[in-house]
């Protein structure tokens, strides 16, 4: 297997991770992996040198982009909340409050934030995935980082009264 | 020596929590800290916020990869998708772009044949029609209202000459260009743009074959039209709305027709 086919194999667990963060559906995710493979492999030719990781990273936050923008022309099925508020005082109440959290964040403050907290990548990198100045990547990171602390804090005796 | 009490940013203490400073300064935000609960505190949320998105979703590169996205699989259905839909139109073109994508069902599992021109022309225009049309800040890299100048560079790089197609009729505009490479070396891409955001792409590049019949070709949320002139393959992408694309398709065909004005 060529050198490049490697590398885009290396990142696919990865690339499933970040996917199931963004769409908080694990068959989504996947879909939107492949499509991400589907297209990387594709366009190989488009990719000139530089990390791997960052350019399929930086395709499957645009498709990710694609399908919230194909969403919001739909009417809404039914709300975050009402899906999830039978099972809120469960034991997967904290992963949950996390989920509903990094839900209520600006599509690129929570790509942002997971693409440096729950993929590792350096400002420098974020900075290429989302095309813009790494001040704007620290800015985001930052407003993200607000808007879940006061979302947790907010919440949180709420659930309690709850259970 | 380090100033201890130089201040602190609040970008430094985010570049310090996700290990973004140099390592002596580091050291001096971390004394720091210890003379500053509040901003203590604030990084410990930071913090417990990280583990907390790292709990719920760091086990999934735990899960073996599921087959489809294993990719010797993923590399043998994308091939297997375009070559079945190439057996059938080129059995019956006219066939093909009447039924346009639910004809490509049927052909599932039809014999292998070499890809043809129109396979690697519609995957390479399509291609770079889905990865250039999300682009928001770089989609083109000669903008539209360098038309000669494009014209000019382009025709001397595919080493033909081009005509790049006006589109306002449609209400679109032209966003600009850039050069790719191509199945047969340089290849031309345009991009357009319509009142509401949608995006149309023509690719072009020199073809074997001196000519070819119009060819429909759909990918999933978008769709393609192509056809051979004069030794040069045309590919006309965008949304899937038909309708749309055959429009479109229909002037950049009139425009861009060479053998047509030959004759007449």
């Amino acid at each position: 297997m060529a050198t490049f086919q490697k590398n885009v194999e290396a990142t696919i667990p990865a690339l499933r991770r970040y996917a199931r963060a963004l769409t908080r559906d694990s068959d989504i995710a996947d879909d939107l992996v492949q499509d991400t493979l589907v297209r990387a492999l594709r366009s190989e030719h488009l990719f000139h040198g530089g990390e791997v990781r960052s350019w399929l990273y930086t395709i499957l936050t645009n498709l990710n982009r694609n399908r919230l923008r194909s969403l919001s022309r739909r009417p809404p099925m039914s709300s975050i909340e009402d899906n999830d508020a039978p099972d809120m005082a469960g034991p997967e109440a904290g992963g949950r409050d996390i989920e509903r959290a990094l839900a209520t964040l600006v599509e690129d403050q929570r790509n942002a934030l997971l693409l440096v907290v729950l993929e590792g990548l350096s400002y420098r990198e974020v900075a290429e995935v989302q095309g813009v100045p790494i001040g704007t990547v620290m800015s985001r990171l930052a407003r993200a980082r607000v808007q879940i602390k006061t979302y947790l804090d907010g919440e949180r005796p709420a659930l309690r009264r709850v259970k | 020596m380090i100033d201890r009490d130089s201040p602190v940013t609040e970008e430094e203490l985010h570049a310090f929590v996700d290990g973004e400073l140099p390592t002596d300064r580091t050291e001096a935000v971390n004394a720091w800290l210890g003379q500053h609960a509040d901003q203590a505190a604030l990084v410990a949320a930071w913090r417990t916020q990280a583990d907390s998105i790292r709990a719920r979703y760091g086990a999934a590169t735990d899960e073996p990869v599921p087959q489809r996205l294993q990719i010797d699989q993923v590399l043998k259905r994308d091939r297997a998708s375009g070559r079945s839909w190439a057996a059938l139109a080129s059995a019956a073109a006219v066939v093909a772009f009447l039924i346009g994508g639910s004809a490509g069902w049927i052909a599932r599992g039809a014999v292998a044949v070499v890809p043809t021109d129109f396979d690697t022309f519609t995957a390479e225009a399509l291609g770079a029609y889905k990865l250039y049309v999300v682009e928001v800040r770089h989609p083109v890299e000669v903008p539209g209202n360098e038309r000669p100048h494009m014209t000019q560079w382009l025709s001397k790089r595919l080493g033909t000459e081009l005509r790049i197609p006006d589109l306002q009729s449609l209400g679109l505009k032209l966003v600009g260009g850039r050069l790719l490479p191509g199945p047969t070396g340089a290849a031309a891409f345009y991009m357009y743009e319509g009142p509401s955001g949608e995006r149309f792409t023509i690719y072009c590049a020199k073809a074997d074959a001196p000519g070819s019949a119009l060819r429909f070709k759909d990918g999933d949320g978008s769709a393609a039209f192509y056809w051979v002139d004069d030794k040069v393959a045309y590919v006309v992408s965008g949304p899937a709305d038909r309708g749309k694309l055959e429009d479109v398709t229909k002037t950049v065909y009139e425009q861009v027709d060479k053998t047509g004005a030959k004759k007449s």
